[in-house]
C-alpha cells in the first residue's frame, strides 16, 4: 500500500497538467510532499548501514591490513581527524566543480538558444555537440594538462566539458517543450518574439534545465576530480593520488567519502532551488 | 453601418501528404456590432481554420476579411482568442494569467491587475488570484481564460468551442456567465461550437457549415426573446430545425 502512495499523490497533478503533461524526469527537487520522506528515506539508509556494518565485521574478523581495506570506523576517525585538511582540498575541487559548471551552464545555455532559434545553427552545430560524446573526455584530460598547465584551469575545464553536453541537450528540450497553442495565443496577442521567448519559452523550458542541472552539478565532480589525477598540486583528487602512492588507504577513503558529500550537496542544493524558483510546479500536489 | 466583421470569398486548403485538402471553400459571412453570431457545424468543418485565420494565426488562400472595413492584414491584435484548452500558463498565478492580454498591449500592471481582480470577483474566482492553475477545475480555468480573454478588450471576441471540454452541468453555468456578460458589455463573439442547443440559447444568429469543405449551409437569424432556457417552445422549435439541416452533414461527416 505504502508502495503506492507517492504514485497515487502525483497523478491528479499531472491529469490536471493536461497538454503540458510531457514533463521532464521528475527527481527529488520537483513536487513531491515532504511527508513521504521518511519512508522514502529509511530503506536505503538500513541498507547502507547494514552494508557498512558488514564491512566492518569483515575486516575485524578477517584482520584485513587498513594498507588493502580500512574498516569504515577507522575511515570515520580520519574523517574527523584530518577535518581541516580534508575541508581545505575539498574546497579546492568545489571551486574548480562551480567554476567549471558555471561556465559550461552559461556557454551551454546560450548555445542551446542559438540552436534553438536558427535552424541553420541547429543542422551545423546540433550533431557535432551529440557527436561530441563519442569523444571520452577523460583521454583528453592529459592534453588540458599540457594546454592550462597543473593550476585550476585545466581542473575547470575538465569540469565543464563534462557537464557541457547534457546543459545543451536539455535545454534545447526545454525550449522546444512549450505547448505551440500557448506560443499561437500570445502571438495572436500581438506579442514580439522576446515576449514569447521570455513569457513561455524560457519558463516551460525551466524543469528541463534543471533535470540536466541536477544531474550535471553532480557528474562535474567526476570531471574535476579525474582533472586533479592527471595532474595537480591539491584539491581532494591530488589527495587520493598522494595517499594512494604512500598506500594511505585510509586517507583515500576519507577523500572518496568527501566527494560523495560534496556531489550529493551539490545534488541537494540544485533541487532545493528548484523547488523555490519553481513553485508552480508543486502546485496540486 | 459597417459590420464588424466581413469575410467574402474565403478559401482554405492544406497539403496532405502529397495532395490538397480543401478545408473552406467560398465562405461568406458578417458579424455587426454587439452581435453574436455562431458558427455551427459538425467536426471537422473547418471552423477552428476560420478562427485561425480571423485571428492572424496563418492567411486564407483567397478571400476579403475585413475588420471594422478596414483589412486583416498582417497587423495582429485585432481580436480576442479563446480556445477549448484554457491556454493557461501553469507558472502564472490566476491574476498573472488574467492580465497577460493586457501586459502584451503594455498596460500599465496596477491598473491591469485592479481591473483583473474585478473581472475575477465577477466570475467568481475571488480568493483564487494567488492560485497556480494547476490547483483549479477544469471550469475555473475557463473562467480564468474567459476573464483573461475579455480583458485584452478587443473589439471582437472570436471563441473556438470555449466550453466543448466541460462536463454539461459546467457548461451551462460557463454559457449563464456568457450571457449575463453579453447583456452587460454588449461585446461582439464569433462562437464556434458544434452543439446545436449551445448555439441557439446564445445566438443572435447562426451560420451553419457542412463538412468538410466547409461551407455555409445556411444562416438562421433567431428572434427568440432572452433569457432563453432549453425547454422554451421557441428554443426546442429552432433546435429541430437546425438540427434537420446538420443531420445530412453530420451523416457526411461520420462516414
Amino acid at each position: 500500500m505504502s508502495a503506492l502512495q507517492p504514485q497515487e499523490m502525483a497523478t491528479p497533478a499531472e491529469a490536471r497538467a493536461g497538454p503540458n503533461a510531457k514533463t521532464p524526469h521528475r527527481g527529488l527537487g520537483a513536487g513531491r510532499r515532504i511527508g513521504g520522506w521518511a519512508g522514502r528515506v529509511a530503506p536505503p539508509l538500513a541498507l547502507i548501514a547494514a552494508f557498512v556494518c558488514v564491512w566492518e565485521w569483515g575486516v575485524r574478523a578477517y584482520g584485513v591490513p587498513f594498507y588493502i581495506l580500512p574498516a569504515p570506523s577507522r575511515i570515520a576517525r580520519l574523517l574527523v581527524e584530518e577535518r581541516s585538511l580534508l575541508l581545505t582540498q575539498a574546497a579546492v575541487t568545489l571551486g574548480e566543480v562551480l567554476l567549471g559548471f558555471a561556465i559550461a551552464f552559461i556557454v551551454g545555455v546560450g548555445l542551446a538558444l542559438a540552436i534553438f532559434s536558427s535552424r541553420t545553427i541547429e543542422r551545423a552545430v546540433y550533431p557535432l555537440v551529440i557527436a561530441s560524446q563519442t569523444v571520452p573526455v577523460f583521454a583528453i584530460a592529459p592534453l588540458l594538462i599540457v594546454w592550462f598547465g597543473y593550476g585550476m584551469l585545466s581542473k575547470v575545464a575538465m569540469a565543464a566539458l563534462i557537464v557541457f553536453f547534457p546543459i545543451v541537450v536539455n535545454s534545447v528540450d526545454g525550449l522546444r517543450a512549450a505547448d505551440p497553442d500557448m506560443v499561437h495565443l500570445l502571438v495572436i496577442l500581438g506579442a514580439t518574439p522576446a515576449q514569447i521567448l521570455w513569457k513561455i519559452r524560457a519558463p516551460a523550458s525551466l524543469p528541463f534545465v534543471f533535470s540536466g542541472t541536477r544531474i550535471a552539478v553532480a557528474t562535474s565532480v567526476i570531471g574535476a576530480v579525474i582533472g586533479e589525477w592527471v595532474g595537480a598540486t591539491q584539491g581532494l583528487g591530488f589527495l587520493m593520488i598522494h595517499a594512494n602512492a604512500q598506500l594511505h588507504i585510509d586517507l583515500v577513503f576519507a577523500a572518496i567519502v568527501s566527494l560523495s558529500l560534496m556531489a550529493m550537496a551539490l545534488f541537494l542544493a540544485v533541487s532545493v532551488i528548484e523547488w523555490t524558483a519553481l513553485p508552480w510546479r508543486r502546485a496540486g500536489t | 453601418m459597417t459590420p464588424l466583421l466581413h469575410i467574402t470569398g474565403l478559401w482554405k486548403r492544406f497539403r496532405h501528404n502529397s495532395d490538397w485538402l480543401e478545408v473552406l471553400h467560398d465562405v461568406d459571412l458578417t458579424v455587426g456590432r454587439r452581435e453574436f453570431v455562431s458558427l455551427l457545424g459538425p467536426s471537422g468543418c473547418g471552423k477552428s481554420t476560420l478562427c485561425n485565420i480571423v485571428s492572424g494565426l496563418f492567411p486564407a488562400d483567397r478571400g476579403v476579411i475585413l475588420v471594422d472595413g478596414e483589412p486583416l492584414g498582417i497587423t495582429r491584435g485585432r481580436v480576442a482568442y479563446m480556445q477549448q484548452k484554457d491556454l493557461l500558463l501553469p507558472w502564472r498565478t490566476v491574476i498573472d494569467n488574467a492580465t497577460l492580454g493586457m501586459e502584451i498591449q503594455g498596460v500599465p500592471l496596477s491598473g491591469a491587475r485592479a481591473e483583473a481582480r474585478q473581472m475575477l470577483h465577477r466570475f467568481g474566482l475571488e480568493g483564487f488570484e494567488r492560485s497556480y492553475p494547476a490547483l483549479l477545475s477544469g471550469g475555473m480555468r475557463q473562467r480564468v481564460a474567459l476573464v483573461r480573454t475579455l480583458l485584452c478588450r478587443r473589439d471582437l471576441l472570436v471563441l473556438d468551442e470555449p466550453f466543448g471540454a466541460l462536463d454539461a452541468m459546467t457548461r451551462s453555468a460557463m454559457q449563464g456567465y456568457l450571457v449575463r456578460l453579453q447583456g452587460e458589455f454588449g461585446r461582439t463573439v464569433l462562437f464556434i461550437t458544434h452543439d446545436v442547443e449551445e448555439a441557439v440559447l446564445l445566438s443572435d444568429r447562426i451560420y451553419v457549415l457542412t463538412a468538410r469543405p466547409g461551407r455555409i449551409r445556411a444562416e438562421v437569424p433567431l428572434d427568440l426573446p432572452r433569457p432563453r432556457h432549453p425547454t422554451d417552445e421557441g428554443v426546442v422549435r429552432e433546435k429541430g430545425r437546425l438540427l434537420n439541416l446538420l443531420q445530412a452533414e453530420m451523416a457526411k461527416a461520420f462516414v
